[in-house]
């Protein structure tokens, strides 16, 4: 599976969700995605990947793009080109 | 109903190894977090915190084999507050109640290494009652003789509170004369900031309280000890009395694991300052939970500004010795016995005001103030929350005539 349907299935699980009904314009607010779903999340991320997620729920806004599916989609796409680098 | 007062203090933080040095530190501003010295601390994403500097060496093979690292720093606090106490009690009425998130950590931790990453069989024998929670009263009450009510309570980082509370009431219950209550915790350990690590709650620079560039809580550890004693009973001693424990109040948020409540903290200090027969004008100083993440400190300051319409001075002093998490309200106990005495200390690294806060938070620099009262809050994960009113002791307590 590739990057975006992995992300997708973690999120989906994390929220409770049908993977099929997460679209990349979806705002993780509008989903219901708590701090702490946030923190789980990538949690997840990091483990399935292998990745380091720069984030501090202190400063949200900074490091790490979770406001929507895409945005996550296209940041873990980015950390994974890096490590693979 | 019968008065509580504290006869005694001792302790043992990242600020200084004893109460004069903890209260020159925080008058001058200065903070003790700094790069954590751990072993595999090149494994650690976060790598500061606010350390002891301890020389295990000091203690006989005996104590080293039986203490934990939190329960030594408890029991060198309680050492010094005894000495300071100078009490001749009846053991049967005499008690510890010590707070703690974590009891032994370390030792935890050290023999989980041993069986786990290094492939031994076999641990120390002391190892279980080394890390039982209770192991800092236990030790108390060996030490001290003490005969009454003594065990330990855990809120997480409102334990110490909750301690100082529980043994004010039992005094007042008429269950103990003397108490000796505190906290004591040593979770700067690897495993211990890998933990935190992983809630996304830690700074990776410093703890700003309060501040708006505040990026998270930093760890660190320690105890401090208290002699809390019926009144009458240091009154007839005619021992110097450092404050008075007035009011207790505990309350729970019954709402979620990690994000605090304005209503849970405001009830809590409401309840504190009702059962002190205070009312909100009467408090001079409030010593806030502060932690330095984003969602405490806001929620705190809203909570403060409910329970008071002209709010006192507040500081945090989490920025100078870090948050002791289970022994972080008997620390900051230590900041309230030196504001009653007439400094009010600072809330450092406070390098910009955050406009959500809307509170006077001492920034940087002690202040001088004449108060007779003042709150001190400790709020925790599960939401749990207990807040510690305190009076100006009257010095030496003379006998009621």
């Amino acid at each position: 599976m590739n990057v975006g349907g992995q992300v997708i299935d973690i999120l989906a699980r994390q929220l409770m969700r049908d993977p099929a009904t997460l679209t990349p314009d979806d705002r993780l607010d509008d989903l219901g995605a708590d701090s702490m779903a946030l923190v789980e999340t990538i949690f997840a991320i990091e483990e399935a990947f292998d990745v380091q997620v720069p984030f501090n729920a202190n400063a949200p806004e900074a490091g790490f793009d979770l406001s929507t599916v895409g945005a996550i989609i296209a940041g873990v796409e980015a950390l994974v080109r890096a490590r693979a680098a | 109903m019968r008065r509580v007062v504290v006869t005694g203090a001792g302790t043992v933080n990242p600020l200084g190894a004893d109460v004069a040095a903890t209260m020159a530190a925080l008058a001058a501003g200065a903070g003790a977090i700094a790069p954590v010295t751990l072993r595999d601390a090149d494994r650690l994403t976060i790598r500061v915190a606010a350390q002891v500097a301890w020389d295990e060496g000091r203690f006989t093979r005996d104590q080293a084999a039986r203490w934990d690292r939190a329960t030594q720093f408890c029991m060198v606090a309680a050492g010094q507050a005894m000495a300071q106490a100078a009490v001749i009690f009846d053991p049967a009425r005499a008690g510890a109640i010590i707070g703690t998130a974590a009891g032994g950590h370390a030792t935890i931790e050290e023999n989980y290494r041993a069986v786990f990453a290094e492939g031994r069989n076999r641990v120390p024998p002391l190892t279980v009652p080394r890390l039982m929670a209770s192991a800092s009263p236990s030790h108390l009450s060996l030490a001290y003789g003490l005969q009454g009510p003594c065990f330990a309570v855990s809120s997480a980082c409102a334990s110490s509170n909750h301690a100082i509370g529980l043994a004010m009431q039992m005094i007042r219950a008429g269950a103990a004369d003397l108490m000796l209550a505190g906290g004591a915790e040593a979770m700067v350990t690897f495993g211990g900031i890998k933990a935190w690590e992983g809630l996304r709650v830690l700074s990776p620079t410093t703890c700003r309280p309060f501040a708006a560039t505040r990026d998270g809580l930093v760890l660190g550890e320690g105890a401090a000890v208290f002699v809390l004693e019926d009144a009458d009973h240091a009154a007839a001693r005619g021992a110097p009395v450092l404050a008075e424990v007035a009011g207790f109040g505990m309350t729970a948020d019954a709402g979620d694991l990690l994000s605090p409540t304005v209503d849970g903290p405001a009830r809590a200090m409401r309840a504190a300052l009702r059962d002190a027969g205070l009312t909100p004008a009467d408090i001079g100083y409030v010593n806030a939970h502060g932690t330095g993440t984003r969602m405490n400190d806001q929620t705190e300051a809203q909570a403060i500004r409910s329970v008071f319409s002209d709010p006192p001075p507040v500081s945090s002093t989490k920025g100078a010795h870090g948050h002791l998490i289970g022994a972080a309200g008997a620390v900051e106990a230590l900041a309230c016995l030196m504001a009653l005495d007439g400094t009010l200390p600072p809330t450092i690294n406070h390098d910009a005001a955050d406009p959500a806060i809307g509170l006077d938070v001492i920034p940087n620099v002690a202040r001088r103030a004449d108060i007779t009262a003042c709150l001190s809050n400790a709020f925790a994960f599960g939401g749990l929350n207990a807040v510690l009113a305190f009076r100006r002791g009257t010095g030496a307590a003379r006998p009621r005539g």
